[in-house]
């Protein structure tokens, strides 16, 4: 079944890079306002060397910032998840928190840290932190009554009731922030590496457009987005594998 | 006569807890033997979960007292098994899985689990094959019909082996057929080892056949009415659903319901 889809995806992805190239061409864009994905791909090529350097540290940099963000969101989202108390005290303060752009905290990291990578990772880390906190809790709290019952009348603790029923019933709506919050984290590093980095993928693309080589802007968006695609798909694996139960064994989602 | 082992004196349930709240419960008396089975049968929203949420101490008296087994309940009871109308199996666990989640909670079973776990496999693996699921130890919830579900739900709430079984409307949910050969399942396992059951139902059908006693509610607030003790002669089967007593019986139980729903739609916006 899913066979006949399997290269809608490379089919979709090489259509938006021709019609993009048909357009520049055609319409006569100059390279300065929108380069062609060949002008892009050529200079991803010839820049290869920094490129590589530059996105180690940006995918290093994402990965230690979300990694903090899942151990915080677990944590805060089963303090959230399992408490109606918790739940209402730290509601407003969590969406407060959320609503601020993470834009405006770059420099008072960079206040406390310096510049470069400790903001990127914090960065990151707060960008990326709110979706697995409301996931888990959603997870825990969403617990059916009458299961909760069929435990406590056996003489469950709290505790095990959270690890027998909790956490594995929470852990479909984990992955699924999963996926969302790894692509946040990237927004949230490189963000940190735009404004206030000498090194990464923003400090790169912000060098880059300074000497109006926008080619290489885009060989930067290019090299971000594919990253970001790589790290949605490993969580995706992830998640099929270990909550089958949830997609009911249906190889789709 | 001895003493009863599940006994609720004048007991009074309240939502919310506060003194003037609307009453759940009014006045509730009962006395269940050991290893026998009452049915409590009475119209939707009379109260009847919240009574087994009273025996099975989830939830305190607002006024009087629960005694279960010479005991004044005070919190959740660890001799209880539940099954309700929603199987509410574990997904992530297989069938065999699903039924051995007591023996991980309850006492001295949790202990024995890591050196015995083996054993209780094998006691589950019977217990599922007696209600018809041998073969089906493996498989997913989700894999399993409705009435495969229910009797699973069945096997968890008894592994333990519980002296007292709550079961809240569990054959609801099932066609007419799936229905009355899980009565017999049911009947088969209590004649086998009696522990003493509690089934809520709104099948009147249901309650005569199982049932030893049978308890009829009043609208909310809930309150006995009537106490019927029920005569039919064990095991039974689908014939005796067809016999003249069991039929006046089911007749006779249906026009008190009658009574009762007119009564209190009269007085039910109070």
């Amino acid at each position: 079944m899913s066979r006949r889809f399997q290269y809608s995806p490379w089919v979709a992805s090489i259509g938006l890079f021709v019609v993009w190239e048909i357009l520049v061409r055609g319409l006569n864009v100059p390279s300065y306002v929108l380069p062609t994905p060949s002008a892009s791909f050529v200079a991803a090529w010839v820049f290869r060397d920094a490129i590589w350097m530059h996105a180690v540290q940006t995918l290093l940099t994402t990965l230690g910032g979300f990694a903090i963000a899942v151990v915080f969101g677990v944590v805060l989202g089963s303090l959230v998840g399992s408490s109606r108390a918790i739940y209402s005290a730290a509601n407003p303060i969590l969406i407060g928190f959320n609503s601020v752009p993470k834009v405006a905290l770059v420099p008072i990291l960079v206040m406390w840290f310096g510049i470069g990578t400790v903001p990127a990772v914090l960065t990151a880390f707060l960008i990326s932190f709110f979706p697995i906190v409301v996931n888990v809790a959603t997870g825990l709290a969403t617990l059916e009554p009458e299961l909760r019952d069929v435990l406590r009348s056996l003489g469950a603790s709290r505790l095990d009731v959270l690890l027998k029923v909790g956490f594995p019933r929470s852990l479909p709506f984990f992955f699924a922030s999963l996926k969302v919050a790894v692509t946040l984290a990237f927004v949230g590093s490189v963000m940190s590496e735009t404004v206030a980095s000498n090194v990464g993928m923003g400090y790169l693309m912000m060098s880059a457009s300074s000497k109006f080589n926008m080619p290489l802007v885009f060989a930067g968006l290019l090299v971000i987005a594919a990253m970001g695609v790589a790290m949605y798909g490993v969580f995706s694996a992830i998640e099929l594998r270990s909550t089958r139960w949830a997609t009911r064994g249906s190889p789709t989602a | 006569m001895s003493v009863a082992f599940v006994d609720l004196d004048h007991v009074k349930l309240r939502y919310g807890g506060n003194a003037d709240a609307p009453l759940a419960l009014d006045e509730t008396s009962m006395k269940i033997d050991k290893g026998e089975f009452v049915a409590v049968v009475g119209p939707s929203g009379c109260g009847k979960s919240s009574l087994l949420k009273l025996v099975s101490g989830l939830m305190p008296p607002s006024e009087g007292n629960v005694i279960v087994n010479d005991r004044e309940v005070s919190g959740p009871l660890k001799i209880v098994g539940m099954a309700f109308q929603n199987p509410t199996l574990l997904p992530w666990r297989t069938t065999l899985d699903n039924v051995l989640l007591p023996l991980e909670i309850v006492e001295p079973y949790r202990g024995r689990m890591r050196g015995e776990r083996k054993a209780f496999e094998e006691k589950a693996m019977q217990l599922l094959a007696k209600v018809g699921l041998g073969g089906f130890e493996r498989k997913f919830p989700w894999e399993l019909s409705g009435g495969m579900q229910q009797r699973a739900s069945l096997c968890r709430s008894l592994i333990h082996e519980p002296d007292l079984l709550m079961l809240d409307e569990p054959f609801g949910a099932l066609d007419a057929f799936t229905r009355e050969e899980l009565w017999d399942i049911l009947q088969g396992l209590w004649m086998e080892r009696p522990f003493t059951v509690i089934l809520v139902t709104h099948d009147l059908r249901e309650a005569v056949y199982l049932a030893d006693t049978i308890y009829v509610m009043s609208n909310r607030p809930g309150k006995i009415l009537l106490r019927q003790q029920n005569p039919l002669p064990r095991p039974r089967d689908q014939e005796t659903t067809f016999r003249q007593d069991f039929i006046d019986l089911v007749h006779a139980l249906k026009n008190q319901i009658r009574v009762v729903r007119s009564t209190s739609s009269e007085g039910g916006q109070s």
